[in-house]
C-alpha cells in the first residue's frame, strides 16, 4: 500500500512515543506492536523496521509475529470496520451466508480494504454474543441477528451519511462562496 | 442513606449490544428529574447468563425481572412498577413454549435449576465499584487464608474441595497448586488464563465482565499458596469490556491495599498485571501462552518440564483458568466440605456452560456437576425452537465432540463426556436441531484447527489439512466411500501424535461425528445428498409451481436476484446463482418455497 503525504513522518512520530511508553525489552515487543496498531490502525512495513531495530531483534522476527496473531493487520482498515463473526453458533446461523453479502455488496473479499479506503471486511471468531447469533460489529456496535436484507441496510445508511455530509460540505463551501462574493 | 428500590441493568457484552447503556442512562435521568434519587438507585451489574432476552433488567427488593427493555419503556416502569407498584406484564419473561409469564428472577426455570458459585456475584453488583464486592464477604477469604492458615494448609482446602481445572483438562487445582509450591525458587508466577479461544463459549468473558475482583483475590490466594509475589493475566484484547473492568479493578484493589505490598498488614507481597494476548487459539494452551507472554509466536512446547516446574522466564509457574480461580473465595469461606458436597463423585462442584445453538434460552447458567443433558435443554434452556427435533450437542468446542440425541440422559461430568467421545472443554454448549448438518460442523471445527495451528508439528500442521481437504470434497459430493476409512486412521494418528493438545485433540469433532452419525456422511458420499439440507452443493430451494402464487414477493427479498419472474408469471430460483440464505422461504406467505 503507497503511503499518503504525511504519513511517514506520522508513523515516525508515533512508533517512538509507543517505544518510549513500553521500554525495548523484549517482552514488551508485542505490547509494543499492539499499542503502535492502536494508534495507526496496522502495522506499515516502516513502523516493523522501526520497531525491530528498537528492541533489536531482526525485521523478519517480527513479520513472523505480526502474521502469527490475528489482531495484528498489514493493511490500514477503512474508515469503517466490518467483523462478521464466523463462530459456532453464528456459523449455525448462517453466518457465511452475511459474509458473502458483504463480499457481494462491497465487491472486495474477506481480509481486503475497499478501494476507497471507505470500508474493511474481516472474520472473527467469537464475538461472545452468542445469543444474538449471527453477528457483526459494525465499527464498534454490535448488530444482532443479522440477515442479508439488513446487510442491504447497513450500508445504505453509511451510505445516506456519506451522502448527508457531502452535501453540508456543499451547501457550506456554496455559502462561503456566496458570502465571499457578498463581502 | 437506604434506597427503597434498587434497579439492576445489565451491561454485559450481549446486553450493551442491545443499548442497555442507553436505557441505564433514560432511567438515571427520569429517576433525577422526578426527584426520586434518594429512593431510586440505578445500578450497571454484570451479565445475568439471560443475553438473548436483553437487555435485562432487575427491581429489588420484589425480584422482578423485565426483558428486552427498550428506552421507550423507562418511563412506564418508573411510573407504574416504582411509583404504583404494579407489574408491568408486557415486560416479563415469557415461557417460550406456553407462553405463561413468570415475575421473579428466581421463580424462572432458567434460573431455578442452577447453583451460582462462580457466578456467585455475576449481575447483583457493580463490577466497577470495589465496596460492592467487599460488601458480599469479598477479599474476605484473602484476609482469612494470609491471617489464620499456612500455604500448606490453604493447599489442603483446595485438595479436600476437589476443584479440577475448568479450562479444559481437569487436572485436579489442589495437585497442581501443591506442585507449584514444592518447586523451589525464589521467584514464581501465578497466571490467569482468560484467552478463552473456543469460538461459540464466552464463560470467562462474562465473569470477568461480571466480577472481575473475585479473579484477582483468588490470584492472591494463590500467589500466597505457592509462594509467588507477582500475578498475570492473560486476556484477550478483544474483550474490551473485561479489559476495561480488569484495569479498573486492579486500579481499585492497589488502592485499598488489596493487591501491592504487606496485604493485610502481613509480610506478604501481590501485585497483577495484565497482558493482552493478540488473538491465537493455540496460545490457550498453558506452554504456548507463556512463550507468547515471553514476547514470541505463541508456540508450545514440549511438556515435561511442566509449567509448575520450569513456566515463565523458566520460573515455576502456576497457570488456572478463570472461572477455576472464581471458585477459589467461596471455596476457602465456605469450606471444602461445602463445595464438594455438589456433583458427582469424580466430578465436584458446579460447571458454567455458554449455551447457544438451537435452543429457546441461549445464555449462561452454572449448573452442579451431573445434571443431565435433558435438563439443561429442556428445564434450563427451554427446549428447541420452532417446533424442531433435538439432533444433538456439541461440547468441548473445536477439541470436543457431538453428543447424540440418543445419550440425552447423559450426566454432564468430566469422565461421561469422555466416555460418550466428547469433552466438558471450556463450557462452550452448542444445541443442534435436524436443520443442521454434522459433517458440515465437523467441517467446521476443523477449518478453525487447520487455520489456528501453528505449524510447529507435521501431525498437526499437514494431518488436519489433509483431513479437511477429504471434508470438503465430501460436502461438495466428490465424497469416495473409502473416505470414512481414511479420516479414521488420519484422525487417530494425529491424536497419537501430536505436539499439544491443539493437535491431539483436534480430530475429536471428526470422530466423534462419525462414531455416530457415519449414516449421514454415506448420504452425502453415496446418495449425493445432504439430508439437512445445509452443504451447498448438495441442496436446492425450489419453487413449488402448483403452490405459487405468483406474487413477486420472493423476488423482491433476494439479495443476489438469483429469482426470475415477474408478478404474474411462474417464478423459478436460478441454482447457480441462488446463496441459501432462504430469505424468499420466510418471505413466502403460501410456503410454496422448500429446501
Ligand atoms: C489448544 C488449547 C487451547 C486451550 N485454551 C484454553 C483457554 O482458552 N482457556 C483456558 O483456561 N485453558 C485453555 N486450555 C487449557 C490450558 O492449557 C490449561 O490446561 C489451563 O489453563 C489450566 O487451568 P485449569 O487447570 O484451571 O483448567 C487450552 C488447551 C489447549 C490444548
Ligand atoms: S459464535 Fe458468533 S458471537 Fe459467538
Amino acid at each position: 500500500m503507497e503511503l499518503m503525504e504525511g504519513e511517514l513522518e506520522k508513523i515516525t512520530a508515533e512508533v517512538e512515543q509507543v517505544i518510549k511508553d513500553q521500554g525495548t525489552e523484549r517482552e514488551r515487543l508485542i505490547p509494543i506492536l499492539q499499542g503502535v496498531q492502536e494508534k495507526l490502525g496496522y502495522l506499515p512495513k516502516e513502523a516493523m523496521k522501526k520497531v525491530a531495530e528498537a528492541v533489536e531483534v531482526s525485521e523478519v522476527e517480527i513479520y513472523e509475529i505480526a502474521t502469527f496473531y490475528n489482531q495484528f493487520r498489514l493493511n490500514p482498515p477503512g474508515k469503517h470496520q466490518i467483523k462478521v463473526c464466523m463462530g459456532t453458533a453464528c456459523h449455525m446461523t448462517g453466518g457465511n451466508i452475511i459474509m458473502e453479502s458483504f463480499e457481494r455488496r462491497l465487491d472486495i473479499k474477506e481480509g481486503e480494504t475497499t478501494p476507497d479506503r471507505e470500508f474493511s471486511l474481516e472474520r472473527v471468531a467469537c464475538v461472545g454474543c452468542c445469543a444474538l447469533a449471527p453477528v457483526v460489529v459494525v465499527d464498534e456496535n454490535v448488530e444482532a441477528k443479522v440477515r442479508p436484507t439488513r446487510v442491504d441496510g447497513i450500508l445504505l445508511g453509511f451510505d445516506m451519511e456519506k451522502k448527508a455530509a457531502e452535501k453540508e460540505m456543499q451547501k457550506a463551501a456554496s455559502e462561503q462562496k456566496t458570502q465571499e462574493e457578498e463581502g | 442513606m437506604t434506597h427503597s428500590s434498587h434497579i439492576l441493568i445489565c451491561r454485559g457484552t450481549a446486553c450493551v449490544s442491545t443499548e442497555s447503556q442507553e436505557v441505564q442512562n433514560e432511567l438515571e435521568k427520569q429517576v433525577r428529574e422526578r426527584g426520586l434519587s434518594e429512593q431510586v438507585r440505578v445500578v450497571h451489574t454484570g451479565c445475568f447468563g439471560f443475553c438473548a432476552r436483553g437487555p435485562v433488567m432487575v427491581i429489588l427488593p420484589r425480584g422482578t425481572m423485565y426483558c428486552e427493555v427498550r428506552v421507550e419503556d423507562v418511563g412506564e416502569i418508573i411510573e407504574r412498577h416504582i411509583l404504583g407498584g404494579e407489574i408491568i406484564e408486557r415486560l416479563l419473561f415469557k415461557d417460550p413454549q406456553t407462553y405463561e409469564p413468570t415475575e421473579k428472577i428466581d421463580e424462572v426455570d432458567f434460573f431455578r435449576k442452577q447453583v451460582r458459585i462462580a457466578l456467585r456475584n455475576c449481575g447483583h453488583i457493580n463490577p466497577d465499584d470495589i465496596e460492592e464486592y467487599i460488601a458480599r464477604d469479598g477479599y474476605k477469604a484473602l484476609g482469612k487464608v494470609l491471617t489464620e492458615s499456612t500455604p500448606e494448609e490453604v493447599v489442603n482446602i483446595i485438595k479436600k474441595s476437589e476443584l479440577r481445572g475448568r479450562g479444559g483438562g481437569g487436572f485436579p487445582t489442589g495437585l497442581k497448586w501443591e506442585l507449584t509450591r514444592k518447586s523451589v525458587d525464589d521467584i514464581k508466577y501465578v497466571i490467569c488464563n482468560a484467552d478463552e479461544g473456543d469460538p461459540g463459549a464466552f464463560m470467562d468473558r462474562s465473569i470477568l465482565e461480571g466480577d472481575p475482583h473475585s479473579v484477582l483475590e483468588a490470584m492472591a490466594i494463590a500467589g500466597y499458596a505457592i509462594g509467588a509475589r507477582q500475578g498475570f493475566v492473560y486476556v484477550r484484547a478483544e474483550y474490551a469490556i473485561a479489559v476495561e473492568r480488569l484495569n479498573n479493578a486492579i486500579k481499585q484493589a492497589r488502592q485499598k491495599g488489596l493487591l501491592g505490598k504487606k496485604l493485610f498488614e502481613t509480610e506478604f507481597d501481590f501485585d497483577i498485571e495484565l497482558r493482552l494476548g493478540a488473538g491465537a487459539f493455540v496460545c490457550g494452551e498453558e506452554t504456548a501462552l507463556i512463550t507468547s507472554i515471553e514476547g514470541n509466536r505463541g508456540e508450545p512446547r514440549p511438556r515435561p518440564p511442566f509449567p509448575a516446574q520450569k513456566g515463565l522466564w523458566g520460573k515455576p509457574t502456576l497457570i488456572n483458568n478463570v472461572e477455576t480461580l472464581a471458585n477459589i473465595p467461596a471455596v476457602i469461606l465456605k469450606g471444602p466440605e461445602w463445595y464438594a458436597s455438589f456433583g458427582t463423585e469424580k466430578s465436584k462442584g458446579t460447571k458454567v456452560f455458554a449455551i447457544a445453538g438451537k435452543i429457546g434460552n441461549t445464555g449462561l447458567i452454572e449448573v452442579p456437576m451431573g445434571i443431565s443433558l435433558r435438563e439443561v435443554i429442556y428445564d434450563i434452556g427451554g427446549g428447541i425452537p420452532d417446533g424442531r427435533e433435538f439432533k444433538a450437542a456439541q461440547t468441548g468446542g473445536p477439541s470436543g465432540g457431538c453428543i447424540p440425541a440418543t445419550l440425552i440422559d447423559i450426566p454432564i461430568e468430566y469422565d461421561s463426556l469422555l466416555e460418550a467421545g466428547s469433552m466438558m472443554g471450556s463450557g462452550g454448549l452448542i444445541v443442534m436441531d435436524d436443520s443442521d448438518c454434522m459433517v458440515d460442523i465437523a467441517k467446521f471445527y476443523l477449518e478453525f484447527t487447520c487455520d489456528e495451528s501453528c505449524g510447529k508439528c507435521t501431525p498437526c500442521r499437514v494431518g488436519t489439512k489433509r483431513m479437511l481437504e477429504i471434508l470438503e470434497r465430501i460436502t461438495e459430493g466428490r465424497g469416495r466411500e473409502e473416505d470414512i476409512d481414511l479420516l479414521k486412521e488420519l484422525g487417530h494418528g494425529i491424536k497419537e501424535t501430536s505436539l499439544c493438545g491443539l493437535g491431539q485433540s483436534a480430530p475429536n469433532p471428526v470422530l466423534s461425528t462419525l462414531r455416530y452419525f457415519e449414516e449421514e456422511y454415506m448420504a452425502h458420499i453415496r446418495d449425493k445428498v445432504c439430508p439437512a439440507g445445509v452443504c451447498k452443493k448438495l441442496s436446492k430451494i425450489r419453487i413449488i409451481p402448483e403452490e405459487c402464487k405468483k406474487c413477486g414477493a420472493c423476488t423482491k427479498v433476494c439479495p443476489v436476484g438469483a429469482i426470475k419472474g415477474k408478478p404474474k408469471e411462474l417464478h423459478e430460483i436460478d441454482p447457480d446463482k441462488c446463496i441459501k440464505c432462504e430469505e424468499c422461504i420466510k418471505k413466502c406467505h403460501f410456503k410454496a418455497i422448500k429446501k
